[in-house]
């Protein structure tokens, strides 16, 4: 079962991953929740294979209990981008109900 | 009272019977998926329809569970919680519902939906720690951009282990000792990925493409005798056809073709592939060098560019963009998609005046 993906990568040297490799506790957590394989342990200690793969999720420093990871979170989707360049917010898809009063067009698809 | 408030006529169909466990009833749920399940998924697939194509949120059994069964998380899109369903046959285990608005889970925990606050309250309220005796609730790992494992044990005592991302591998991923290996840990993207999202992105076309093609029809139409309809169909036909294929070459073949187009950028793989189907069209329905030049301008400019457009709306779609490259990609495309809406529509009006002998 060493079958190994192959994967899209998108625009390199952008993504805003940080490590600070001496709050890492070693706990597996971050590689476990990676769903890019962007992480490794390496001597007791978790290290950035290809950061380029990265697509910012934000799961690994959700789940690093020391904060020992760090990234600018958020959606990689060009409507939500641009959507909250028109409104002046946060990029949020708009097929989500939070916002009730100003979804007006609940048809509107995303993810 | 009335009829409305009769549980049984609510009871949705793939409730098959309850289970009693701690004198609680809980709902049992079918491992197979109906017709109507499969139509659902279908039309789920095509519209709006999924926007409302939701479950109850809450706590199901699967199989016979009894105080130490697993227990899976999930969202309460009802796609979501179909696939985890199906893939749990022969398995007794517990579901547990997740509010996320209908949506899926991938797409709520970037929204913080699929959170820890909404879990550890469902927790709580399904008094789930007295149904089962165990300390382990399985997420899907594609739920953890929403859920801090560390905090859901300290506020609820249960411990998360993050599931594979494909509800298929969950029997090998109990086998394994609820250990996901690294292919059930990564997430795919392959041909059948993205065809099923291109139905959805190519029928979202349909109210835009129906504006341009009445604003084609008035432009051509429009004689100093009034809107004649046999101008409309002269002049606007090569034109309307040219968006349709703009469509289909941004909606749908950039995107099934994502590892064949050159370019990362998908503003950049939705011009090429914009550029091939035009000048395909062109070759093969218009042709001929003696065409004016300022119809040449107009529809190698116009449509590629509307093609590169809506390829780079699909990079919502994808589970392989990152918002800070969208966000480069952003910076470059909006300007040039904006000087080319604008030099478009001045072009539009010239090649008119021009049918119309004023210029």
């Amino acid at each position: 079962m060493t079958v190994t993906r192959t994967f899209l990568k998108y625009i390199p040297n952008v993504v805003s991953l940080k490590l600070d490799i001496g709050r890492c506790t070693g706990c597996r957590r971050c590689v476990e929740v990676c769903p890019r394989a962007v992480l490794r342990m390496e001597n007791k200690k978790v290290m950035i294979i290809d950061r380029n793969l990265c697509i910012e999720c934000g799961a690994c420093a959700n789940n690093c209990e020391p904060g020992a990871i760090s990234v600018h979170e958020g959606v990689g989707c060009a409507t939500a981008i641009i959507n909250g360049m028109l409104t002046g917010t946060e990029p949020t898809c708009g097929c989500s109900e939070s916002k009730p009063e100003t979804n007006t067009s609940p048809e509107k698809s995303c993810c | 009272m009335g009829k409305k408030k009769d549980p049984e006529i609510k009871r949705p169909h793939w409730i098959i019977g309850e289970i009693d466990i701690e004198d609680r009833k809980i709902p049992a749920v079918s491992t197979d998926l109906s017709f109507r399940d499969q139509m659902g998924r279908v039309r789920s697939r095509l519209g709006s329809f999924r926007m409302r194509y939701k479950v109850n949120p809450s706590l199901y059994a699967v199989g016979e569970p009894d105080e130490d069964s697993p227990v899976f998380i999930s969202a309460n899109y009802k796609l979501s919680f179909d696939l985890l369903r199906c893939n749990l046959k022969g398995i007794d285990a517990f579901i547990l519902v997740l509010d996320t608005k209908g949506i899926n889970v991938w797409c709520a925990a970037g929204k913080g939906t699929f959170g820890t606050e909404e879990l550890i309250t469902r927790i709580r309220g399904t008094g789930l720690s007295n149904i089962v005796r165990h300390k382990r609730i399985v997420i899907p790992q594609l739920g953890a951009p929403g859920i801090q494992a560390h905090t859901v044990h300290k506020s609820t005592g249960f411990r998360v282990s993050y599931g594979p991302i494909y509800a298929k591998d969950i029997s090998q991923y109990m086998k394994n000792g609820y250990s996901a290996t690294q292919n059930m840990r990564t997430v795919q993207f392959n041909f059948m990925d993205r065809l099923v999202l291109t139905p959805i992105e190519t029928l979202q076309m349909w109210k835009p493409f129906l504006f341009y093609v009445l604003a084609m029809f008035l432009l051509f139409g429009l004689q100093p005798s009034g809107i004649l309809f046999k101008d409309a169909l002269k002049g606007g036909y090569d034109f309307v056809l040219l968006g349709a294929v703009s469509i289909l070459s941004g909606a749908f073949l950039a995107p099934i073709g994502i590892p064949l187009i050159p370019f990362k950028a998908f503003s950049l793989k939705g011009l090429v592939s914009g550029l091939v189907v035009v000048a395909a069209y062109y070759f093969l329905f218009i042709g001929g060098s003696n065409q004016e030049l300022l119809k040449k301008a107009i529809i190698f400019l116009t449509f590629p560019v509307l093609s590169s457009y809506i390829t780079l709306n699909f990079t919502g779609a994808t589970p392989y963009t990152s918002i800070s490259g969208v966000k480069k990609e952003l910076k470059y495309a909006l300007p040039c998609y904006i000087v080319v809406g604008a030099v478009s529509t001045v072009l539009f009006i010239l090649y008119k005046l021009k049918l119309l002998e004023l210029i």
